[in-house]
């Protein structure tokens, strides 16, 4: 058996009332297909995937749907074999109720699928050639930023990846999918680390697990040795909200910590979620692209709490249906988990690759009005990033958003603790949050700006250049004309040449006229008869006149 | 006494010399106060200030001929940091020059309406619109800045102003309601 690892801590935290058992009394709910699947292009950090099928065509299960465009995007592919309904605009699961481009397939029910190609022996494939098939099995990062899971495998410019970091400690109250996950799938989890390890080509793995899952901790250690695994460490750290933060895990596992505006690849680390290790084992062994995902349903809005594998694309009111319905008193509607996640409006939106979480609550935690800031300084007490929540909270209040940078805004992971601890319940997190989308709205502009003062300057250039072009050729126009004047003298014995020729023309035909005339010789009968005839037609115009 | 006078004109001597070799080494083209001031404007230029584009503005500013109030399209934000940058106050933006509205624009062209005469494109300052003679003409809305000045050019009206309709990508979270004051506090304050 190990000596116990030792383990560093976090600054701040807290300590939060679990409520996982109320979604793991059970085994995981088969995936159901529903009546229409909605797949927004775009589930993932980047850009939007580009669709490569048309409405009416027929799909199979697994099929590309749509491709990755540019380095950061990953392809989405048909959950099921149905008929493509639609492409077109509808709600996503977003804080702003806003539409997004979407593909709906209407599910036939045959579940038919497309030939999946599988890899027997990845260890015999180069990592790059690895990334690339699980860029093309469109895996994200299912903690729930939803990050290109591929580039994460990608060590850079650096030879050696000291460690990687499975993140299995679910930290936020309510969700429990990926506990759930890790008891029934410990082996495809396992498996799937060993993929990421040969990618990563990493020496050494810690799985770092909160200590109240002990189901779930002791799955995946008999897995270990089970397969006789001696490279991948499994660890039970504290359960302290929000452990499950990137950074903040890697202090408690390492001791080292994430530079600012850094990646954890800056110090040889890289953390992965412990749901994308098992979906990238079902990648490379089965050659299944990411198509379902296990999502918790939770709370006691729901009559039938529980974590359910769920086809990407199924609709929330459906899936909630189909598992038993809303409790009668339901108000509030959370995607995500209670410190994190966010109010939905409407439950017609899809599940999409980053949904690990639905709340549905009876009594809302209406937090009463928010009251002028005391200055307590719980708030820091509690920042996990090691920030000042106060002096933020100030300077995104008075829209001062150069000095809220200075304080490190962009250093927030948006955990809620300071929110939580307010005694006077000022909306923290939502200052923060403003605060960020207000200054990329800001660079967006200047962005913009730049390129419009760009285009501004290339069209006055090239008005100017026009300009000289037009002067130039009326100069050069000019100097022909003057030219053209002065060699006229010169001309003249080209002129006469032209007018002697006129004078012949004008001859010829003169001479031509007095030659051909049919009235010429004519004998005397003839000329009788055209006399006469003469004389008929003067008579015949004279008539009218006499009447 | 001489020794000093020596030293003195040898030591200005030199760094009269290294002075004037730093200005011709170092001499910096074209005004950087005007660079400075033209970065912060929004460059729509749509000639609401009275100049005929940003950089216009941006070096009347410079001269002092023109006052840091007069862009619309920057509002608050664009005053404010001129301001800063060049130790003035803060002033509201001068009604004279219009006003300032939150909602982004850009215009499109009703393409059945298109005599495609190219004025627009004429008087488009960032060549945002497409097309030629007897053509149809259409802008290309990422470049679009909003100045709607191809608009008043247009002899048939086809040219009209739309909100940028915002997506998932460009939504901004709201400001949340401010803290109200407590009872107890505001009992105080009437103390």
């Amino acid at each position: 058996m190990m000596t116990p690892r030792k383990l560093w801590s976090f600054h701040g935290g807290l300590h939060l009332p679990g409520h996982k058992h109320v979604s793991t009394q059970h085994a995981s709910g088969a995936a159901f297909i529903p009546e229409r699947l909605i797949l927004p292009l775009q589930q993932h950090i980047g850009e939007p995937a580009e669709p490569v099928v048309n409405i009416g065509d027929h799909v199979l299960g697994g099929q590309l749907i749509a491709r990755a465009s540019g380095y950061v995007s990953v392809p989405l592919h048909a959950p099921t074999s149905g008929i493509i309904s639609d492409i077109s605009e509808q709600k996503a699961p977003h804080p702003s109720n806003l539409k997004t481009h979407c593909i709906i397939i209407k599910p036939d029910g045959k579940d038919d699928w497309t030939e999946l190609e599988a890899i027997t022996h990845y260890q015999q494939l180069d990592p790059s050639a690895l990334r690339n098939r699980i860029r093309d099995a469109g895996i994200v990062g299912l903690g729930g930023a939803g990050f290109p899971s591929f580039i994460k495998l990608n060590p850079g410019t650096r030879t050696v990846i000291d460690q990687l970091i499975i993140n299995a400690a679910e930290c936020e109250p309510y969700i429990s999918c990926d506990d759930q996950l890790m008891r029934e799938q410990p082996r495809d989890i396992i498996q799937g680390i060993q993929i990421m390890q040969h990618a990563l080509q990493a020496r050494h793995c810690i799985i770092g697990i909160e200590d109240n899952k002990p189901e779930a901790y002791s799955a995946l250690e008999n897995t270990l040795s089970e397969l006789s695994i001696s490279d991948i460490e499994i660890v039970q750290i504290p359960t302290i909200y929000p452990t499950g933060g990137e950074k903040q895990l890697i202090k408690v596992l390492t001791g080292k910590e994430s530079p600012s505006h850094g990646l954890p690849l800056d110090i040889g680390v890289v953390c992965h979620n412990v749901a994308t290790a098992a979906s990238i084992f079902a990648a490379i062994q089965f050659g299944k692209p990411l198509i379902s995902r296990m999502v918790t349903l939770t709370g006691d809005g729901i009559n039938n709490p529980g974590n359910h594998h769920v086809l990407i694309g199924t609709p929330v009111d459906e899936w909630i249906q189909h598992n038993g319905g809303y409790h009668p008193a339901v108000q509030q509607l959370i995607m995500g988990g209670p410190m994190m996640g966010f109010n939905l409006e409407t439950d017609q939106v899809p599940i999409i690759k980053t949904s690990n979480c639905l709340l549905a609550l009876n009594s809302p935690e209406n937090s009463p009005p928010a009251v002028p800031c005391i200055r307590c300084g719980a708030c820091m007490d509690v920042c996990p990033a090691k920030l000042l929540p106060q002096q933020l909270y100030w300077q995104a209040f008075a829209r001062d958003f150069d000095k809220v940078q200075d304080y490190n805004l962009f250093d927030c992971i948006e955990c809620g603790c300071c929110s939580y601890v307010c005694p006077s319940q000022i909306p923290l997190v939502q200052y923060y949050r403003f605060a960020k989308t207000e200054i990329w709205a800001m660079e967006r502009d200047k962005r913009k700006s730049d390129q419009a003062r760009l285009r501004h300057e290339f069209r006055l250039e090239r008005i100017e250049k026009e300009k000289q072009e037009r002067a130039e050729r009326m100069r050069k126009k000019k100097a022909a004309l003057n030219a053209s004047k002065s060699a006229a003298s010169k001309d003249d014995g080209k002129k006469q040449a032209i007018e002697a020729a006129l004078a012949r023309v004008r001859e010829k035909k003169k001479q031509n006229d007095s030659d051909i005339k049919n009235t010429n010789n004519l004998t005397a009968e003839q000329q009788k008869k055209i006399s006469e005839i003469d004389a008929r037609r003067k008579k015949s115009t004279e008539k009218p006149v006499d009447d | 006494m001489l020794t000093a006078i020596i030293t003195i004109s040898l030591l200005a001597a030199i760094f009269g010399g290294l002075l004037g070799y730093v200005a011709v080494k170092f001499h910096i083209e074209g005004d950087p106060v005007v660079d400075q001031i033209d970065a912060l404007l929004p460059q729509t230029q749509c000639g609401q200030c009275s100049f005929p584009g940003c950089r216009p503005y941006a070096e009347a500013i410079a001269r002092g001929e023109a006052d840091i109030n007069q862009c619309p399209p920057g509002g608050e934000s664009t005053i404010v940091a001129l301001a800063d940058l060049l130790g003035l106050d803060a002033k509201p933006l001068n009604p004279e020059n219009g006003t300032e509205d939150d909602t982004k624009t850009v215009v499109y062209i009703d393409e059945q309406v298109c005599i495609g005469c190219t004025l627009c494109i004429q008087a488009c300052p960032v060549d945002a619109i497409l097309g030629s003679a007897k053509q149809m003409h259409t802008v290309i809305t990422d470049e679009c800045t909003g100045c709607d000045l191809c608009i008043p050019p247009c002899p048939v009206e086809c040219i009209h102003i739309i909100p940028v309709k915002q997506d998932i990508h460009t939504w901004k979270w709201p400001r949340p309601a401010p803290p109200i004051a407590s009872p107890q506090t505001s009992a105080k304050a009437k103390v």
